[in-house]
């Protein structure tokens, strides 16, 4: 057990260091994608004002900014005050950017995790299925399923599901996070809920047949495996194959599998959220390059990088302690 | 004497064949064993020896029911004088049959031996693994290794101890030496050799035929997916005159000890196999019987022989 703890230890230290490497790219990227874009951010800043605003006061809000110094000067100031925990303030929110991220990160969360919960569990379920009954009926049909759902834009079918659900059925709510007109504080658990439903299926929609096609050619080598075929001949039956080998054996890939596809989540509930109007961060992200906040894209970039790394770390994590041939060489 | 014991596996005619098709919907049947014969007595070891491709793996797949699904089986089998049908291998295998497997790349890489070696069985077998692993003298943290840990000969004890584990009647061993230094291959067989001084019955099929020879009562000669000879283990020590088939002989010459000498051809592919006697087309002392009909099993000098020649 003590090297079992060492282990984790050591791979959260190097993966540790991997993320605040790729962080500080990832935010030295950013930088000069958006310093090299036609957004003016005092541009947005002054709009943002609603008043009028002569060129002197504009020429002092801009040395102020720091506008005319170079532009690795002007990086190495944001970094400074970003590591100290200041993002800045949004152009469009008037309000400081870690708030808005902290606030909006919660019902991103509720929804990615919601979504991540059901992908995975029903790709998993989905996977085993049509490994056990391989290129027998329920396998051919839940394939064309799978096939059919990974190539249908997951925005389209949001808004089919608006359509029928909500507004031809009335079932679900139009969108939102909560009722409308219902103050924040009094909207319950379950109102959130049900506002979470349509939304989460879609973004399941998106991954779930990824994962389910995944597990099912994992079990199909799984089964045609030597070791199955020495507990073949050894009496065991299907189902005892697949509690005994098949499971241990594919749960492995899948979870590595869930755990990467943080990224995709992430990128899909810009979607999502858009369509069903979802306050979360990815419709934030939105606005905020729509209307040029950088400030606020800026610090949403850098959450998202960060909380990619930190599924991906989970998934390597993981991997270790599930898998013995890895955990026993990491020692 | 041998002859007069109750036989435990008794194969009479076996033909396995696999369905393919071959061009869009055309199919065709790839006989893979053809009319073998085989029989098997308790306290007995029977060697199957022949080179690779000549069904032998094969033959302990059909015996266990192993098969893939487009294997199509003909001719009969019978264990303990009941035809062994579908049904009574479901019963068997893992039971009263068991095999021991190549190597450890049939052990789940994610499990640990222990409880592999226990098997799925209830009431769990736990205890008697225990003392079979000690027998073996596997040290006792062995059943906590996972299978990448072991070294080969460990590996092979574990497998080892995964059929006996069920007392089973019938072990089935599919090339348990290759990749084994002499003393291991030797530990190996002497283990199989005790399992059958224990009255067990032991095919043992593998490629190491000098060693089969030692270990062995009985030897089968596979070449092409059938029996061309089966017999007593000590005409092969005795050298070529006493054997029956051509193809043992050349098998016996081509040992490096016995001057390494090959002969000309190859064995021929399932899809193409001679009319007559398959061994035909390489024998040197072929007659224009033996390309048109193929040779019956007959009884020569205490073997099993088929050819139109030995006597």
């Amino acid at each position: 057990m003590k090297g079992m703890s060492g282990w984790l230890i050591r791979i959260f230290a190097v993966n540790s260091i991997k993320i605040i490497s790729l962080l500080l790219a990832v935010s030295i990227i950013s930088f000069v994608l958006v310093s090299a874009s036609p957004v003016d951010p005092v541009r947005q800043y002054i709009l943002g004002l609603g008043t009028a605003v002569s060129l002197e006061q504009r020429a002092e809000i801009e040395s102020y900014w720091g506008i005319d110094e170079p532009p690795a000067e002007r990086y190495l100031g944001w970094l400074f005050e970003v590591l100290n925990g200041n993002l800045g303030e949004s152009a469009i929110y008037r309000r400081p950017v870690a708030d808005i991220i902290g606030e909006r990160f919660w019902n991103s969360l509720a929804l990615m995790l919601c979504a991540w919960i059901l992908a995975g569990g029903i790709g998993f379920v989905l996977g085993c299925v049509m490994g056990m009954y391989r290129n027998r009926l329920p396998d051919r049909i839940l394939k064309k399923v799978c096939y059919l759902l990974s190539t249908v834009p997951a925005f389209w079918l949001g808004l089919l599901f608006l359509l029928v659900f909500s507004v031809r059925l009335g079932w679900f709510p139009v969108g939102f996070s909560s009722p409308i007109g219902v103050p924040g504080a009094d909207v319950s658990i379950w109102q959130r809920l049900y506002h979470l439903i349509l939304p989460a299926v879609t973004l399941s929609l998106m991954s779930f047949a990824n994962i389910a096609l995944h597990t099912r050619q994992k079990l199909a080598d799984v089964l045609d495996s030597d070791y199955v075929l020495f507990a073949r001949a050894r009496g065991e039956g299907q189902w005892t194959i697949l509690r005994r080998h098949g499971l241990r054996n594919i749960l492995l890939p899948a979870l590595t599998l869930q755990f990467a596809s943080f990224a995709e989540l992430f990128g899909g509930s810009v979607m999502a959220e858009n369509v069903f109007s979802y306050p979360g961060l990815g419709s934030a992200v939105a606005d905020a390059g729509l209307r040029g906040d950088v400030p606020l894209l800026l610090g949403v970039t850098l959450f998202s990088a960060l909380f990619v790394c930190a599924g991906n770390m989970m998934a390597n994590l993981l991997y270790g302690v599930v898998d013995p041939q890895i955990r026993e060489a990491g020692k | 004497m041998e002859q007069k014991k109750e036989t435990l596996l008794e194969i009479h005619n076996l033909s396995v064949s696999f369905r393919m098709y071959d061009h869009g919907l055309e199919q065709t049947n790839l006989r893979v064993i053809s009319d073998l014969h085989l029989t098997v007595r308790p306290g007995e070891i029977v060697a199957v020896a022949g080179s690779s491709g000549s069904g032998k793996s094969l033959l302990a797949s059909a015996i266990l029911g192993i098969l893939p699904s487009n294997a199509v089986v003909c001719g009969h089998l019978h264990y303990k004088g009941r035809e062994l049908t579908g049904q009574l291998q479901k019963e068997l295998c893992g039971k009263e049959i068991a095999l021991v497997p190549q190597s450890v790349a049939f052990l789940d890489p994610l499990m640990k031996v222990g409880a592999q070696a226990d098997g799925h069985y209830r009431p769990k077998l736990t205890e008697k693994r225990r003392k079979l692993f000690e027998r073996f003298h596997l040290p006792g943290h062995t059943e906590d290794l996972y299978p990448f840990q072991l070294s080969g000969g460990m590996a092979r004890r574990v497998l080892v101890s995964a059929a006996l584990v069920t007392d089973a009647e019938l072990i089935i061993a599919d090339e348990p030496t290759p990749g084994m230094s002499l003393d291991q291959a030797l530990e190996a067989l002497r283990m199989f050799r005790e399992m059958a001084d224990e009255g067990k019955a032991v095919i043992l099929i593998t490629h190491d035929i000098d060693l089969a020879f030692e270990f062995a009562d009985t030897v089968a000669v596979f070449y092409a997916g059938t029996t061309v000879e089966t017999a007593p283990a000590s005409d092969f020590k005795k050298g070529p005159a006493a054997l029956r088939h051509p193809y043992s002989r050349a098998l016996w010459e081509a040992l490096p000890q016995n001057g390494f000498r090959p002969i000309p051809g190859f064995q021929p592919y399932a899809g193409s196999l001679p009319k007559g006697c398959l061994f035909a087309p390489r024998c040197p002392y072929k007659t224009e019987k033996c390309g048109n009909q193929i040779p019956p099993v007959r009884e020569v000098r205490g073997g099993e022989v088929r050819c139109y020649r030995a006597k």
